[in-house]
């Protein structure tokens, strides 16, 4: 067998190349197309559970997932202009508004942003509030997430559970350091102080636009063009 | 291939080039998700998964393989693979992908799978090959779980958190008093590295330590 030309074995290279790219391909989109459902379905429970972090699955009996808003990014959910819209899901029970469920963001943590999820009830008081995902000191900021919060019987951010502005002014939803209603503990006040603004942030913009929230169309958008 | 050899692949996986201690490949995983037992342990078991899976399947396909561009098909092969199991774990144990999903995809650039397939798949049988895959991976388990551990238990005085998302019905156990303080600083990432030190030079000492036994007990056999 005689030496190969370069141009031959470039050829014969490229041709092994590409019928392994297609065998591979192959396998990752039959893999693909065999989990998707798998993967749908359990995005969608993952969603369902985190809403029932917030807002037990007995307070409403629509379809919650497709009873969305869009929300425009704005500043009391905050979230910046480049940011992208906010998911807002409206809970009903027979028909008549129960809770909003939206999330939030607290922009002043300790090391970055908050994400919050929180369920406001139609009788204008928080239901529940959680974090979604945080970058707090480990062992120091993190109680501001319940399953990290040591306190187990009464963790932190249970405080926030059905209260509204009617048992705590707005001017005094603050953390007990700020001269507010809110514990926070010693040495870790940042993070609970970003939780705790960001909570009256979200509820005073879910009080304020309470009836046009519930009325707008489903699937539609909020705030585009009215800040 | 004899049993003998399938321990000695074995014992190198596991001690003699542990990845982790000895060869020290592949520290990024490593040193990045053992801040605790379960995570670590975890993705070090879909690491197993992978390296026996991608060395068994070069090992297959070894003969049709030309040397010049055996890397780009190599890396083909294990980035494919990943995606595999990535899929699969977000599809079926979609639990624990919500705390290894974003360190799956780091296994395709964990320099461990594609040195094992370089050194070792490219040139043996399948079966072998895979056990050898599966034993690095194995070391890798064994490095982690120490690691994780360690961190976990000094850093917060409990061990096995997050198990309940692997194996519902469980829980974290709280090894020291509730009011135990933490020690910050090994959870956080300088402190992978400052246990990491502490396990090399463990393991340097015990390896030191057998060295010397096995020369005493040739120079009492000379003796008598």
């Amino acid at each position: 067998m005689s030496e190969p030309t370069a141009a031959g074995a470039s050829l014969r290279n490229a041709a092994i190349l590409t019928a392994f790219v297609l065998v591979f391909t192959t396998l990752m989109a039959v893999t693909y197309r065999a989990t998707l459902p798998a993967i749908r379905a359990s995005a969608e429970e993952e969603k369902l559970k985190l809403v029932g972090e917030v807002l037990p699955a007995a307070r409403y009996d629509n379809a919650l997932l497709s009873d969305w808003v869009d929300i425009a990014p704005r500043a009391e959910l905050g979230l910046a202009a480049q940011d992208d819209p906010v998911r807002l899901y409206r809970a009903r029970l027979a028909g008549a508004p129960a809770a909003l469920v939206f999330e939030a963001v607290a922009p002043d943590g300790y090391s970055g942003r908050i994400r919050l999820i929180l369920a406001v009830g139609a009788d204008n008081r928080l239901i529940g509030v959680r974090v979604v995902s945080h970058k707090e000191t480990p062992g120091l900021g993190d109680y501001i997430d319940p399953k990290k919060d040591r306190n187990k019987a009464a963790p932190w951010i249970r405080q926030f559970d059905a209260t509204g502005f009617a048992e705590v002014a707005a001017a005094d939803w603050k953390v007990k350091k700020d001269g507010g209603r809110f514990d926070a503990r010693a040495g870790a006040t940042i993070s609970a102080r970003a939780v705790t603004n960001a909570t009256r942030r979200a509820l005073q913009f879910a009080v304020e636009q309470r009836d046009r929230l519930y009325a707008l169309p489903a699937q539609s958008g909020f705030g585009k063009d009215d800040q | 291939m004899s049993t003998s050899g399938y321990k000695d692949i074995a014992r190198n996986g596991i001690w003699k080039q542990n990845t982790s201690i000895v060869q020290l490949l592949g520290l990024c995983p490593l040193l990045a998700v053992s801040t605790g037992f379960v995570n670590g342990v975890s993705l070090a078991i879909a690491t197993i998964f992978v390296m026996a899976l991608a060395s068994g399947v070069v090992a297959s396909v070894r003969g049709f393989i030309p040397h010049e561009i055996r890397i780009p098909v190599f890396i083909l092969i294990i980035a494919s693979l990943v995606t595999v199991v990535d899929l699969a774990m977000n599809a079926w144990l979609h639990e624990l992908y919500l705390v290894l999903g974003i360190f799956i995809p780091l296994i395709v650039v964990n320099c461990i799978v594609l040195a094992r397939v370089e050194a070792f798949a490219a040139k043996n049988t399948p079966l072998v090959a895979a056990w050898d895959g599966a034993m690095m991976g194995v070391g890798m388990v064994v490095a982690i779980a120490v690691l994780g551990g360690l961190r976990e238990f000094i850093g917060t005085g409990m061990l096995f958190s997050g198990i309940e998302m692997v194996i519902p019905g469980t829980r974290a156990l709280q090894l020291l008093p509730e009011d135990y303080p933490g020690f910050l600083v090994t959870i956080l990432p300088p402190g992978a590295f400052i246990v990491l030190g502490f396990m090399i030079a463990g393991r340097n000492w015990l390896d030191a330590r057998a060295a010397r036994r096995a020369r005493l007990s040739a120079a009492a056999q000379a003796a008598a």
